[in-house]
């Protein structure tokens, strides 16, 4: 009891003997230790995926990778054609979507005086934002690709470019948000008509955070593999031709990954190591600018 | 509403003084907008219109039976989505009693217990975690956490849990290693970050008077937690968990990996099985166009968009709720 007591005495004040107290104290040191092991935990996961990812990829990983296309079982080859496939679809679905994402961001933050339908199509873009990225798939092979009669890179863009609209949307909108009132009307007070002082005060004051969110949404469709399975396929030779069949990295892994041959899950591996450091650095990258750019606005 | 009406008022006084060019230019401009915005609404009703039309033929050859119905036989052509319904919901529930707890550990720690710089690098490590491509995840479980659950966990699971009454019925099977297990397992890691990150946003946001005036009584850190911040937010954690369950509903690329896919409906959480997504990943391929098959799957297509649909939907509603608060 005497022990206790100057144990209670050196710690806080409120920790006084008694059953109660000292219940409460095993409870608090458990949560404490709980919570840290989960955060172990999770960071473990991140370790161990990221260590796996190096370890396997790094050995199939040389300057073919780069320079050859993807080859039959044993007969070496590399990722080129995935790789570039990969950028080309990625890129010009950013160049569809950005223009059509933020005008939409715009018409949701700037035009509220349209009434109801304004919350009604953020309440859709929200959906959109999170629709299972495999109906987005489908649909494009039922709208596209099946009148047309062949997959196409044209209709794996027109997917990506489907799931990186609503993303640009939330950020524009957001950070249209932030943009102090005072501004807007300085900008009024000087007799700019209302499109510019969106485009030249509003959005000049946001594309700190605009940007942040294009390159994150790049990050992420970047990475996505359901979407295309359907639309662009996968292209075994070298093929920059939108009107035909496209090979990309996440599709290349995932046929390979599965294959019974060592040097194509090798050749998986490699190419999960450069998608995932391509995504991570996107990332890394898009939020250290964000830290350094701030919300330009303030 | 005060705000709105300041707006309208200096847009009304920059019209009087503005020349014909800003004017026309303000009509295209308005246009562009209105045009892009509802361009956001004709996807999404093309969407809902193509997979319920698709699925049509399949709806209308097996009515609502399709929907209770185990079969999935090509050869015969019947066709039912009670299993691969049955396997999303009970991955989606592995997953969620997984990344819930864990979540909120990570949140608690991140918000209450971690020095502000270790806080901001290893919150910057979740956030990585969430961008991790999909098909890493599967690729990642195909090869490392199978071969682990089969060996490790599913034997000492069957050895210890397989006698309990009641839940024993979840832990007996064949040890495969593939499963409704370890397709739960791998949608937990991808969601974790996103119910995290909510969870953070929102017990960052409570005012500090709040959970100062507790501290100030003499509670301790999880009792501030369980009795002050966790009813203020209640319905923000809510919505942050739903929107996790929206994403593990709709994940395919890493659950086709490890989900065994095989038309199987039972009690073992050991035994392969399938999920909406990863059955349209895998059979899609091998459906001709205009088949029934195909339509069957678009079907399920427009399943999954429904329900994902009631979770997104219940999901805002709570964050909004949680936030007006």
């Amino acid at each position: 009891m005497s022990a206790q007591k100057v144990q209670a005495g050196a710690t806080d004040g409120w920790q006084r003997g008694g059953a109660q107290a000292v219940r409460r104290r095993i409870v608090e040191r458990l949560v404490n230790v709980a919570c840290s092991i989960a955060t172990v935990v999770v960071l473990f996961l991140l370790f161990s995926i990221l260590w796996t990812l190096v370890t396997r990829g790094a050995a199939g990983l040389s300057l073919s990778t780069f320079l050859h296309s993807t080859a039959a079982p044993g007969s070496g080859g590399g990722l080129a054609n995935a790789i570039v496939g990969s950028c080309e679809q990625t890129l010009l679905a950013a160049l569809l979507g950005t223009p059509v994402g933020m005008l939409t961001g715009i018409y949701l933050s700037e035009f509220s005086h349209d009434g109801k339908i304004v919350s009604f199509v953020r309440f859709v873009s929200d959906m959109m934002l999170s629709v299972p990225s495999i109906l987005v798939g489908l649909f494009v092979y039922l709208v596209v690709v099946e009148p047309a009669g062949h997959f196409s890179g044209m209709a794996g863009t027109l997917a990506l470019a489907i799931l990186f609209i609503p993303i640009v949307v939330r950020t524009t909108e957001d950070m249209l948000h932030l943009v102090p009132r005072a501004m807007r009307e300085a900008a009024y007070a000087l007799g700019a008509p209302g499109w510019r002082v969106i485009v030249s005060i509003c959005l000049r004051a946001a594309r700190g955070g605009i940007m942040t969110g294009i390159l994150l949404a790049l990050a992420r469709i970047s990475g996505e593999t359901a979407p295309l399975l359907f639309t662009s396929l996968g292209n075994l030779n070298w093929s920059t031709n939108l009107n035909a069949p496209m090979a990309s990295l996440p599709v290349t892994i995932y046929q390979y990954a599965g294959s019974a041959y060592d040097d194509w899950v090798q050749m998986a591996w490699t190419g999960a190591l450069l998608i995932t450091v391509a995504v991570l650095a996107t990332n890394i990258f898009a939020r250290w600018w964000l830290s350094r750019n701030g919300t330009a606005s303030s | 509403m005060m705000e709105a009406s300041s707006t309208t008022a200096g847009q009304e006084a920059a019209a009087s003084g503005r020349n014909a060019g800003g004017n026309a230019g303000d009509i295209a401009f308005g246009v562009l907008a209105r045009l892009a915005g509802w361009s956001i609404l004709l996807v999404m009703a093309g969407i809902i219109i193509v997979l319920v039309s698709g699925g049509w033929q399949a709806f209308s050859t097996f009515g609502p039976g399709f929907i209770t119905s185990k079969a999935w036989n090509p050869i015969t052509h019947h066709f039912g989505a009670a299993t691969s319904i049955f396997g999303t919901l009970v991955t989606t529930v592995v997953a969620l009693v997984f990344a819930v707890p864990f979540a909120f550990g990570v949140a608690f720690w991140l918000v209450e217990m971690a020095p502000p710089a270790l806080a901001r690098v290893i919150g910057m490590a979740v956030q990585l975690l969430a961008a991790v491509p999909s098909i890493i995840f599967g690729m990642w479980g195909f090869f490392i956490v199978v071969p682990f659950m089969a060996h490790y966990v599913e034997p000492v699971a069957t050895r210890y849990l397989g006698h309990v009454p009641g839940i024993g019925l979840l832990f007996r099977g064949a040890p495969y290693g593939t499963g409704l297990l370890t397709g739960g397992l791998i949608l937990a890691i991808m969601v974790t970050p996103f119910i995290c990150s909510v969870m953070a946003d929102v017990f960052v946001s409570i005012p500090a008077v709040l959970k100062e005036s507790a501290f100030g009584l003499g509670a301790t850190r999880w009792e501030v937690m369980r009795k002050v911040v966790l009813p203020w937010s209640r319905q923000a954690v809510m919505g942050g968990i739903m929107l996790g369950t929206g994403r593990a509903l709709g994940e395919t690329m890493a659950v086709t990996f490890v989900i065994g896919n095989s038309n199987r409906l039972g009690w073992s959480l050991f035994a392969p099985g399938n999920t909406i997504a990863s059955l349209i990943a895998l059979e899609f391929p091998e459906s001709s166009a205009g088949s029934l098959k195909l339509s069957a799957l678009l079907a399920l297509g427009a399943i999954l968009m429904v329900i994902s649909f009631i979770t997104l939907a219940c999901s805002r509603m709570f964050l909004q709720r949680g936030i007006k608060n």
